[in-house]
């Protein structure tokens, strides 16, 4: 009976934190049905309809698919390559996550305006989203017993074979899980697709809304989404396979790092060629907007305040949503059955929908049931905890995966309820990946823009707002030292992220 | 149990932080717009660009005015979703469309106010009423087009195939092919849009990047508002930039004049100092403001223009009722069979 009581909390609380993200949903349905049926089926049953979600996928997949690529990569060049300076590498291939899309692409613009069209989209988005499968990747290459590899090599194989037959398979589920953020961000992503002109279902959502004053059209456009959405999470819970790993108590043997020269040669030529597009066209362009002539002085004061106000926003944003992701994640590793994976599964899918459509959402729903936090503080958290949920969830969740689950079973053996497993034992095990989530999110929550534009408390400017205000009117020279704040306030959770992600079992 | 309360106190805490940041509510005078109340109003029109107009208001009324910015057809949005409990007072929008678009939770303003500017510049509803004017231009790149088009029919030469820049999902292009509509009905702008399509424009996301595209050459023409130049030049040097304004013939759709404007919502529950507001953007101060600020046209009657742009009557916009321009539905359905909208 006990038992049946402790977990009743946990898989309660995780449906309550499912429920909340799927709150959008109930705008939607409720605006794309607002006219009836008809129109509804009308709207997606056009020829047009059909090409933009084929070239929505086609953007999606092919961002994904070098995002894994690259992502694979740098994840061995700052683990299992053995080189020098890992440290300083895995920051600078982090950096990505503190440049918003859309200034990214500005600045692949300014410096090469050919670049426009798919082309310019799918490159922007891929260096801006491989530390999504980076990350995983790296936490579980540096926790890969290497006398599997060293087996596979006493039998004869190959470098190039053990690489295939041995290590990847054992990253499957770290490059899936990255995978399908990286998919689910490139499908709502508007900045990137917006300034490269390659016109996607985010391009014609937005249009909706701002030429179109039509949100119906926005919202049925939307549900298209979602069900994207839905068949991406179902394909990589199929893609990810049963979990071989999470009984392991064993810790790894230490690997001998000695990188050959010619190891050294492809890690670096490797990564110049990631990060001078990732980080280098982006920071050049920033620094040239900083000596840009301008008729606007930009006070340090504001600089100071907007930062300020950044920091608050984005740690209040990842506390909140660790908060919630928490028993998800939990519940989803450790407890068998469906009902316990379908909370992790749901807070996926409102993750495709653009900004500005999970801001619309929260002010139909704020408006109507939480009156006194409108336009306040807690219903900008709220927004913002919906977007960024998956991304905490699928970081507890690899963080539990790799926790032996033999410990808490100790705990529960000796009398302690799940409840306080949770807290005592499971947590604090897992607490390298539970800060790698936090400040995944709190990154994050910086760039975002549209939910914050439109739940904001009047008067309140963030890095994010300021530097939306400042583009809008076309004067980058005072868009520049937003920018840069930005990339400054960014640079602690990112050095803390890269440092978390190499570190094994606890310490690196 | 113990880690248990501390959470709970963690999650207490937040909601203090919470609190702690949000403002103070505005005061809910609905009779007298005295020194203590606080105008909300919603502004389709950038922070930077408008701010100091409104310090101006409340140095003048002593009102204060809490603004919240964001894209007009997204603020349009937001004032649909939120309906009668809207918290705004003022919507002061970019464009006539997004006005158009909540025309039915606006109140109709005085007669006074209405007056003040041509008829032609506000609703015919009387909700909204026209504050400052943006002229359609072709904005040219001088090396790639020394000698551009004053009229649209002149866009649809061969020389300008695959040079021209438009942006269509932005609301001022879209008013002008609701202009096109409603003056040469809708075969004719079919027809005219049809051999547009067929001079291959290259879509740009919106009209500074158009601008910004023929300043460095990637396209020799661009169909744009008169000030986005005049904003570059502010922001760069004359030096830095290349590319001209080639106004359009007396008459010419091309030369449509789009307007910003302002409107109370009827939910207000600060009408009267919503009516000072309005008042104030009618004022010699709020003229003054625009001239030097933004280069748009002021709207008001007898107002003195900015300096360097032809005189407003010169122009001979087109004549157009600027309350068809939210007929946005049906220029987009246009677009779309056209092939303009997308791809």
């Amino acid at each position: 009976m006990k038992q049946t009581r402790g977990l009743t909390v946990p898989l309660g609380l995780a449906f309550v934190a499912s429920l909340i993200s799927l709150v959008p949903l109930w705008y939607l349905v409720t605006q794309s049905f607002s006219k009836g049926l008809q129109p509804f089926v009308d709207e997606l049953m056009q020829q047009r309809t059909l090409s933009l979600i084929v070239r929505s996928f086609v953007l999606a997949g092919s961002v994904t698919a070098a995002s894994v690529i690259i992502g694979t990569f740098a994840a061995w060049v700052i683990t299992l390559s053995g080189i020098r300076g890992r440290t300083f590498l895995t920051i600078a291939f982090s950096l990505p996550l503190a440049i918003p899309s859309y200034l990214s692409a500005f600045a692949w613009i300014s410096w090469k305006p050919s670049i426009t069209g798919f082309f310019g989209a799918f490159t922007v988005l891929s260096f801006a989203c491989y530390p999504y499968v980076m990350l995983p990747v790296a936490a579980t290459m540096s926790r890969l017993d290497p006398v599997h590899e060293d087996v596979a090599r006493t039998m004869g194989r190959s470098n190039f074979r053990i690489v295939f037959e041995v290590v990847l398979p054992q990253l499957r589920r770290s490059i899936t899980s990255g995978a399908l953020l990286v998919a689910l961000y490139a499908l709502s992503d508007f900045g990137a697709v917006a300034a490269m002109r390659h016109e996607v279902f985010t391009w014609v959502i937005y249009g909706a809304y701002r030429a179109g004053f039509n949100p119906t059209r926005a919202a049925t456009l939307s549900i298209v989404l979602v069900m994207a959405a839905l068949a991406l999470t179902f394909a990589e819970s199929l893609a990810r396979g049963r979990d071989k790993s999470a009984n392991r108590t064993t810790a790894a043997r230490h690997r001998q790092r000695n990188a050959s020269r010619s190891t050294t040669v492809l890690s670096l030529t490797g990564s110049a060629v990631i990060l001078v597009p990732a980080i280098g066209v982006p920071i050049i362009n920033i620094i040239a907007w900083l000596g840009r002539s301008s008729e606007r002085v930009v006070d340090l004061s504001q600089v100071w305040m907007a930062t300020g106000q950044s920091f608050l926003n984005g740690s209040v944003t990842a506390s909140a949503t660790l908060l919630l992701a928490l028993p998800v994640a939990w519940s989803a590793v450790r407890l068998s059955g469906w009902r316990a994976q379908l909370p992790e599964r749901l807070t996926y899918i409102t993750h495709a929908l653009p900004g500005i459509v999970v801001a619309i959402s929260v002010v139909y729903v704020g408006i109507r049931v939480a009156r006194p936090w409108y336009q306040e503080f807690p219903l900008l958290i709220f927004g913002q905890v919906i977007i960024f949920l998956p991304v905490m969830v699928s970081s507890l969740r690899s963080a539990f995966e790799k926790t032996p689950v033999a410990l808490e079973e100790v705990a529960h053996s000796l009398g302690v309820g799940h409840l306080a497993t949770l807290l005592r034992v499971a947590l604090p095990i897992a607490l390298p990946g539970i800060l790698a989530g936090s400040a995944l999110s709190m990154l994050a929550a910086v760039k975002e823009l549209p939910v914050t534009l439109l739940l904001r408390p009047t008067g309140m400017d963030t890095l994010s707002t300021k530097i939306w205000d400042f583009s809008t009117i076309s004067d980058y020279a005072a868009v520049g030292p937003f920018a840069l704040a930005m990339l400054l306030l960014a640079a602690l959770p990112t050095a803390l992220l890269g440092t978390l992600s190499v570190m094994k079992d606890g310490h690196s | 149990m113990k880690s248990l309360r501390k959470t709970i106190a963690a999650l207490a805490a937040l909601t203090l932080v919470g609190t702690a940041c949000s403002s103070s509510d505005s005061s809910t005078d609905t009779t007298t717009a005295s020194a203590d109340t606080t105008l909300t109003v919603y502004s389709g029109r950038s922070e930077e660009l408008v701010k100091d107009l409104f310090a101006a208001f409340t140095s003048e009324t002593g009102i204060s005015v809490d603004a919240r910015y964001g894209d007009s057809g997204e603020m349009a949005a937001l004032l649909m979703t939120e309906g009668s409990a809207s918290p705004a007072d003022v919507f002061f929008s970019q464009d006539a469309g997004a006005l158009g678009a909540v025309e039915d939770l606006l109140g109709k303003l005085p007669t006074q106010s209405l007056s003040n500017v041509d008829a032609k510049y506000s609703a015919t509803s009387g909700k909204w009423v026209g504050v400052t004017g943006r002229v359609r231009v072709v904005v040219y790149n001088p090396t790639l087009a020394p000698t551009p088009p004053n009229t649209i029919d002149g866009l649809l030469d061969p020389q300008w195939s695959g040079k021209i820049g438009f942006a269509p999902t932005n609301a001022s292009w879209q008013s002008f092919v609701t202009a096109l509509r409603v003056l040469r009905g809708e075969a004719g702008a079919e027809k005219w849009l049809t051999a547009f399509a067929k001079n291959k424009p290259v879509a740009f996301e919106k009209n500074s990047a158009v601008r910004d595209a023929v300043n460095s050459g990637e396209v020799s023409l661009g169909l744009v508002n008169h000030y986005y130049l005049l904003e570059k030049i502010a922001a760069e040097g004359a030096d830095a930039v290349t590319a001209k304004n080639q106004f359009m013939a007396p008459g010419d759709v091309g030369g449509l004049v789009n307007v910003s404007g302002a409107g109370i919502l009827s939910s207000a529950k600060h009408a009267n100092a919503a009516q000072k507001f309005i008042d104030f953007l009618q004022s010699e101060t709020a003229a003054e403001y625009f001239r030097t600020k933004t280069w748009e046209y002021i709207l008001t009657n007898g107002a003195q223009q900015a300096e360097g742009l032809p005189s407003f009557s010169d122009l001979k916009a087109p004549s157009i009722d600027l309350s068809d321009l939210k007929s946005l539905d049906i220029t987009q359905e246009l677009l779309q069979k056209v092939g303009l909208l997308t791809k």
